[in-house]
């Protein structure tokens, strides 16, 4: 294949010196490797969708969030209400849009934090090794062995649940499992002969982690990242449905999810909980798909 | 007209200095074992163990020896890849052994550089030619940016490699090609000395024999000096002037290639020149080929005294008790063995 590849360019060479070869032949190899998986390319697409309308919101949405209409409380889905309404006679397909700003927002801004400290943490312990690897691990291990929920559950009773609160808290426990991947990686790239060589010609150690090491620890990086996007949606959803995540009348799937778990609601209107479920359902799903694609678009052992 | 200066320059320091580019004295690098919860050292592997030999302007040594025996560690270990348990590195007058990171990037890391053994692997899968190449340059600011691209065509040039090629990916490259960008790597600082780490052993015959010429070739043009690590004997007959057995991170003999290779003196040298295939020819006598008992022992624990007693086939009582000196037994000719 690549022979063929090479005699065809460089006949091209030949004809036209000036010609350039193409310079984005790994960008290109993701892209062919990543459009093979029928799953992501599906989940992208509808987490594309998912994520426009909830950017959109304000502009698709037919009513306001909070907007209480007594007089059609629990209406089930018609013309007037795509999906029906709340028990406070509020749009539920409105609720749902906006509810997917924060779903999203919370796990998108967890998950940057957590790669941030995750990476940090994780590159710096596999680069130097030895006693700040010893000790950073430990941290990891300490931080790993409470029990997330509690803490989650005890940190949001004693300050306000708001979303940044959330964020803050969610990134503080998921870095972990970052940090010993990024750790791995960097352990095992960092005896690589290309790792060597750069220290042969006096590359520094901070240009070493970023140019070298950190690009070819991508792969598994963004893999767990859009994995733990899905595990912390779930998460604010779980915590919402307790009744300590994102407090009413601003939605999030996870309390619209809560709002449904009343006797009389499930009775007379069963649809509810359905559509909230459904959309949190959705996009860990497609979190999960994307993941897998991404895992085998950007494995280099099967680049080469 | 720099060039020139920087070159008389040169010059000068060299008849300053000593004969010796490289002298290497009872280097040691071991490996600390680490067990338990505590992480407490409970032994060491000697991978290098006492190692001398000395590397004159402009020659070749070639270091040969079994898997294991410690040769590219001691290669590392010359380069400060790994920090040395202790001996001296002598390097332009200057001992690098002990240097702080900082100060080898100041002042020593552009005059050694190395070439790898895996050309798949001593490449950056995610960096271009360009980036690859440019890189050392960039680090010690070599040429002003304009320039670089020159520099690189003609580098490339010198390593016979298309410079087309340039913003091409490694992985798309055969393995002969990607070593020849290794050695242009290495050439890009305009090095001194350069530590060969089994540079063809990954490589196959034909392509083996190109990059052996492409590395005589520019060792004339670049006025090189190479320490060649290698466990093929063939390979470092051709290139090397000088040949240094290593068994068990020590040096066993180190003479030039003409007496290691027609004279060997330790009983090892001897069994391993054994092994060399040689064509039959009308008149010679095919020599007798001496099998060695055992397989080679742990670095963590090497026997007592010298270190190939237990597979010697001329082993007496004192070989066990006392380790042998390592002496100048004839002009440039060194040996450690009770024998002599």
């Amino acid at each position: 294949m690549s022979q063929i590849n090479m005699e065809v360019s460089q006949k091209d060479l030949q004809l036209n010196p000036n010609l350039k070869s193409k310079p984005d032949t790994l960008t290109r190899i993701f892209f062919q490797k990543f459009t093979k998986n029928k799953l992501a390319v599906i989940g992208s697409i509808v987490l594309f969708i998912i994520i426009m309308s909830a950017v959109l919101a304000p502009w698709i949405a037919p009513y306001k969030f909070e907007d209480i209409n007594l007089l059609d409380k629990l209406k089930p889905p018609s013309k007037e209400y795509w999906l029906g309404t709340d028990r406070y006679g509020r749009d539920i397909f409105t609720r749902l849009l906006y509810g997917g700003r924060i779903s999203l927002l919370v796990g998108f801004c967890s998950v940057a934090g957590a790669l941030i400290i995750g990476v940090s943490v994780g590159a710096v312990a596999g680069y130097f090794g030895g006693i700040v690897d010893a000790i950073l691990m430990r941290l990891v291990d300490i931080v790993i062995s409470i029990p997330s929920i509690f803490l989650l559950i005890t940190v949001v009773t004693i300050f306000k649940p708001s979303v940044a609160n959330l964020i803050l808290i969610f990134a503080l426990i998921s870095w972990t499992s970052t940090a010993r991947l990024v750790r791995g990686e960097f352990l095992s790239l960092r005896t690589r002969e290309f790792v060597l060589a750069s220290k042969t010609i006096g590359t520094k150690s901070y240009k070493i982690i970023f140019s070298h090491i950190l690009p070819n620890a991508m792969g598994p990086i963004i893999v767990s990242a859009t994995l733990l996007v899905g595990s912390v949606i779930l998460s604010e959803a779980a915590l919402s449905y307790l009744g300590l995540g994102i407090q009413p009348p601003t939605p999030s799937w996870g309390n619209m999810l809560e709002d449904a778990q009343n006797y009389t609601v499930m009775l007379k209107a069963p649809w509810y909980p359905f559509f909230p479920g459904l959309l949190i359902l959705l996009t860990v799903l497609c979190f999960n798909f994307i993941g897998d694609g991404l895992r085998d678009a950007l494995d280099p052992k099967t680049i080469e | 007209m720099s060039v020139t200066t920087a070159e008389g320059m040169n010059e000068q320091a060299y008849k300053k200095e000593s004969d010796y580019i490289l002298e290497v004295k009872d280097l040691k690098k071991h490996f600390p074992i680490k067990a338990g919860f505590l992480q407490k050292t409970v032994g060491s592997i000697k991978a290098v163990d006492g190692l001398s030999f000395n590397v004159k302007r402009g020659e070749t040594i070639g270091i040969v020896g079994e898997s294991g025996c410690g040769k590219s560690t001691a290669g590392r270990t010359l380069i400060r890849l790994y920090e040395p348990t202790s001996g001296e590195i002598i390097f332009k007058g200057r001992n690098i052994a002990k240097m702080s990171e900082g100060e080898l990037r100041r002042s020593v890391r552009k005059d050694i550089q190395m070439i790898f053994q895996d050309p798949y692997a001593s490449l950056n899968p995610r960096k271009t030619l360009k980036a690859i190449l440019t890189e050392p340059m960039i680090t010690h600011s070599l040429y002003r940016p304009r320039e670089r691209m020159e520099k690189l065509n003609e580098l490339l040039e010198k390593v016979g490699f298309n410079p087309l090629f340039i913003n091409r990916y490694p992985h798309e490259f055969s393995g002969g090609q990607r070593q020849r960008i290794g050695i242009a790597r290495a050439l890009a600082l305009n090095p001194d000395l350069i530590i060969a780490d089994e540079p063809v052993s990954a490589l196959d015959v034909s392509i083996q024999a190109q990059i052996i010429n492409l590395m005589e070739d520019l060792q004339e043009d670049f006025r090189l000096t190479y320490v060649f690590i290698s466990h093929d004997l063939s390979v470092v007959r051709h290139i090397s002037d000088r040949v240094g057995v290593m068994y068990l991170g020590k040096m066993m003999e180190f003479a030039s290639k003409k007496d290691l290779y027609e004279d060997p003196l330790h009983p090892y040298t001897q069994a391993l020149m054994s092994a060399v295939p040689v064509p039959k020819k009308k008149g010679v006598q095919a020599r007798e080929r001496i099998i060695l008992k055992g397989d080679l022992p742990s670095p963590a624990n090497p026997p007592q005294g010298c270190v190939f007693h237990t597979r010697c086939p001329a082993a007496t009582e004192i070989c066990s008790q006392m380790v042998p000196e390592y002496k100048e037994l004839k002009k440039d000719h060194f040996v450690a063995c009770h024998l002599y």
